[in-house]
């Protein structure tokens, strides 16, 4: 275990490297694009141009402008928006809790959702309650996401507010401290939204595993034995057939993102993806670097907590 | 004995790889054929290539529906124009009732020769926006799946044909790509190339038109492909077939193109639909957030992003847009599960057993 999670360290340390040269290429040395012109966004002022030649020392060879660019994202946090003059990282750090809120809904949803959805189709092999949640499932998983954000809206706040759903509040947010009655009330449907696409992809995982497990021997004995049948489910087929679906979750933060950004654009929640949403649409480049370089490097260190938790439940995994 | 028939003989019985079903060079075109007969067999399968086939086609006669159908141009605003509704002529955008507010364009007519749909907040007829942004979005979708898969086929064929050194640093750096969510990737490299276009090499790509959301969206999904391509370019190279070519004296080139690359091949035609699937959807999503298809060119994602704003009082235009990427990634998923079954002998082994 001790060298599993060395390995895993050092992996994720070169990865957040990579990631963050990445970054850094994308700005500042895209061969054909001005940096000074992509940060300053549309018509910059002499100023601002000087203020971005100075801040990234554009001047400077390139290895000490990437070191200057790590320092201004992660030590001195103090980059500013050229076209709206406010610093970046208490955005970022307000923002936040915004995203987590929507994620952390999300993530229980789609798991209770599709743990009782693939049993019940894996169970139910061929059968119609198989089929129609298998193409549940198909059209969950090829929807756009923002499009069915934009659907839930209009019919929770179109022709239907001021009768079925009429406990649903305007677009919006409220912390949960403040108030988390309204707080539920406000993200129950993006929640929905946001799983949705998941429920799709991991109902069919978990049937897939469900009815492949079904089929091995020791199984088979457990029938024979006389076991009762939700007994054999319980304790012999869900106990294996959740470990791709287990497995999967870990994988799959780096995929949530795109469903995140779109949801909060679509729900005008005020998280990351808004920032990062808004910021695309002014060209406020300052903003989308370290929207993307935070959101990036918090991904992959979540990855490496899961993925440490993973091998601690599972020894197999060290070996790998 | 040629060379082919020896590969041929030398396959073994079923695959432990799962996708390759053309094994050997000789067997080919053989085992094409018989997993395209698999597909004709498979009503979903031909459903879905129909459904597929319908949009495209319908997609293809954008400006045959514009000029004889609709009579329209769909892309300059038409804020003054006026249309027929129920035999009576009305302007395309009047004042909204009762408030004395803004402007609502007219809504959905269902006659094909009058704004079908109704028109978007610049007067333009939605119906014939969709067609047209439907090819935008199709074409899109499929040149920046075939080029990803292609970029992703080269690069893996070298890595698992390599070997050694260059094997492992390409495997971990694409694996340290795919550790950076791509969709964030995709908006970084859209809002820096935004202003300024992207210039690589020869190669200009000006910031309007299709061509930076293809380069974008090719690239950012190259390490998805890569990563099962390389793990099948490996298999095969265990394979006897291709270890009879060795003991032969074959070439690298040889080796290469005529014995790992047929075979491999299978593995990625299962990729491509499912790869269009996928590209759709980011190009949908992309151009919602602004930062895909550039006005005056409209695909689904755009005439959605239009639509929005108008949601409550005139819904088609953003409905209409979300049905059509919708059907057509079920359709690209449905055949993509279709055509892996068929070129997979072992999905058809294990069918039997059960």
């Amino acid at each position: 275990m001790p060298s599993f999670i060395a390995r895993r360290l050092l992996w994720t340390a070169l990865t957040l490297f990579v990631i963050s040269v990445m970054v850094f290429v994308i700005f500042f040395s895209i061969p054909g694009i001005d940096p000074v012109v992509a940060l300053a966004g549309r018509n910059p002022a002499p100023a601002t141009v000087a203020a971005i030649r100075s801040t990234f020392g554009l001047n400077l060879p390139l290895p000490e402008q990437y070191l200057l660019m790590m320092k201004h994202i992660f030590l001195t946090r103090d980059l500013v928006s050229y076209t709206t003059g406010l610093r970046v990282l208490p955005q970022v750090t307000a923002a936040a809790p915004v995203t987590l809120s929507l994620v952390g809904g999300a993530v229980v949803i789609w798991v209770t959702v599709s743990l009782m959805a693939g049993l019940v189709a894996g169970v139910n092999r061929g059968r119609p309650a198989d089929r129609i949640l298998m193409i549940v499932g198909m059209v969950a998983i090829s929807t756009p996401v923002f499009w069915l954000g934009s659907m839930a809206n209009l019919i929770t706040q179109g022709g239907l507010h001021h009768t079925v759903f009429g406990w649903v509040p305007p677009p919006g947010y409220v912390s949960p401290a403040s108030d988390p009655l309204l707080w539920v009330r406000q993200m129950v449907i993006p929640w929905l939204v946001l799983a949705f696409g998941f429920i799709g992809i991991y109902s069919r995982v978990l049937r897939a595993s469900i009815i492949e497990i079904q089929e091995e021997d020791y199984v088979r004995t457990a029938r024979a034995k006389g076991l009762t049948e939700p007994r054999v489910l319980a304790r012999h087929v869900m106990r294996l057939s959740l470990i791709p679906f287990v497995s999967l979750l870990g994988l799959d933060f780096g995929s949530l993102v795109g469903g995140v950004v779109l949801v909060e654009v679509v729900f005008g929640l005020p998280g990351l993806g808004m920032l990062a949403f808004q910021a695309a649409s002014g060209l406020d480049l300052p903003v989308i670097m370290v929207t993307v370089i935070y959101g990036a490097f918090f991904i992959v260190l979540s990855n490496m907590v899961v993925d440490i938790a993973y091998a601690w439940l599972d020894p197999r995994i060290r070996r790998k | 004995m040629t060379r082919a028939e020896l590969s041929a003989k030398a396959l073994p019985p079923g695959g432990p790889d799962g996708a390759g079903a053309a094994r050997g060079a000789g067997g080919h075109g053989t085992a094409l054929h018989r997993a395209a007969r698999r597909l004709r067999v498979n009503p979903v399968a031909m459903a879905s290539l129909l459904l597929l086939a319908l949009i495209v086609a319908l997609c293809l006669s954008a400006p045959l529906y514009a000029r004889y159908v609709a009579h329209t141009d769909p892309f300059p605003s038409n804020l003054a124009g006026t249309t027929i509704v129920g035999g009576k002529r009305v302007p395309v955008i009047q004042a909204t009732q009762g408030t004395g507010l803004g402007e609502t364009p007219v809504g959905p007519t269902w006659d094909p020769r009058h704004y079908l749909l109704g028109a978007d907040s610049q007067g333009r007829d939605v119906a014939a926006r969709l067609l047209y942004g439907g090819r935008t979005s199709l074409a899109i979708g499929a040149s920046s799946a075939i080029i990803c898969c292609t970029i992703a086929t080269i690069l893996a064929l070298a890595s698992g044909f390599l070997g050694g050194v260059a094997d492992a640093g390409l495997s971990r750096l694409m694996d340290i790509v795919w550790a950076f969510p791509v969709f964030l990737l995709a908006i970084l490299i859209s809002t820096v190339s935004l202003t300024q276009g992207l210039h690589l090499g020869p190669l200009s790509i000006s910031t309007t038109g299709m061509g930076l959301p293809i380069v974008i969206i090719s690239l950012i999904y190259v390490p998805y492909v890569f990563r099962p391509i390389r793990g099948q370019v490996l298999a095969i190279r265990e394979k006897e077939f291709v270890k009879a070519a060795i003991l032969q004296g074959a070439s690298s080139r040889w080796l290469l193109f005529s014995e790992i690359l047929p075979n491999v091949l299978a593995s990625v035609i299962v990729f491509v639909p499912l790869m269009v699937a996928i590209t759709i959807l980011t190009e949908s999503g992309l151009s919602f957030l602004g930062i895909g298809v550039q006005p005056p060119g409209a695909s689904w994602g755009t005439i959605f992003a239009d639509g929005e704003s108008l949601i409550y009082t005139r819904p088609w235009v953003a409905i209409a847009p979300g049905i059509m990427i919708t059907l057509t990634v079920i359709s690209l998923n449905l055949l993509g599960d279709a055509v892996r079954d068929a070129l997979d002998p072992r999905a058809l082994d294990s069918g039997r057993q059960r």
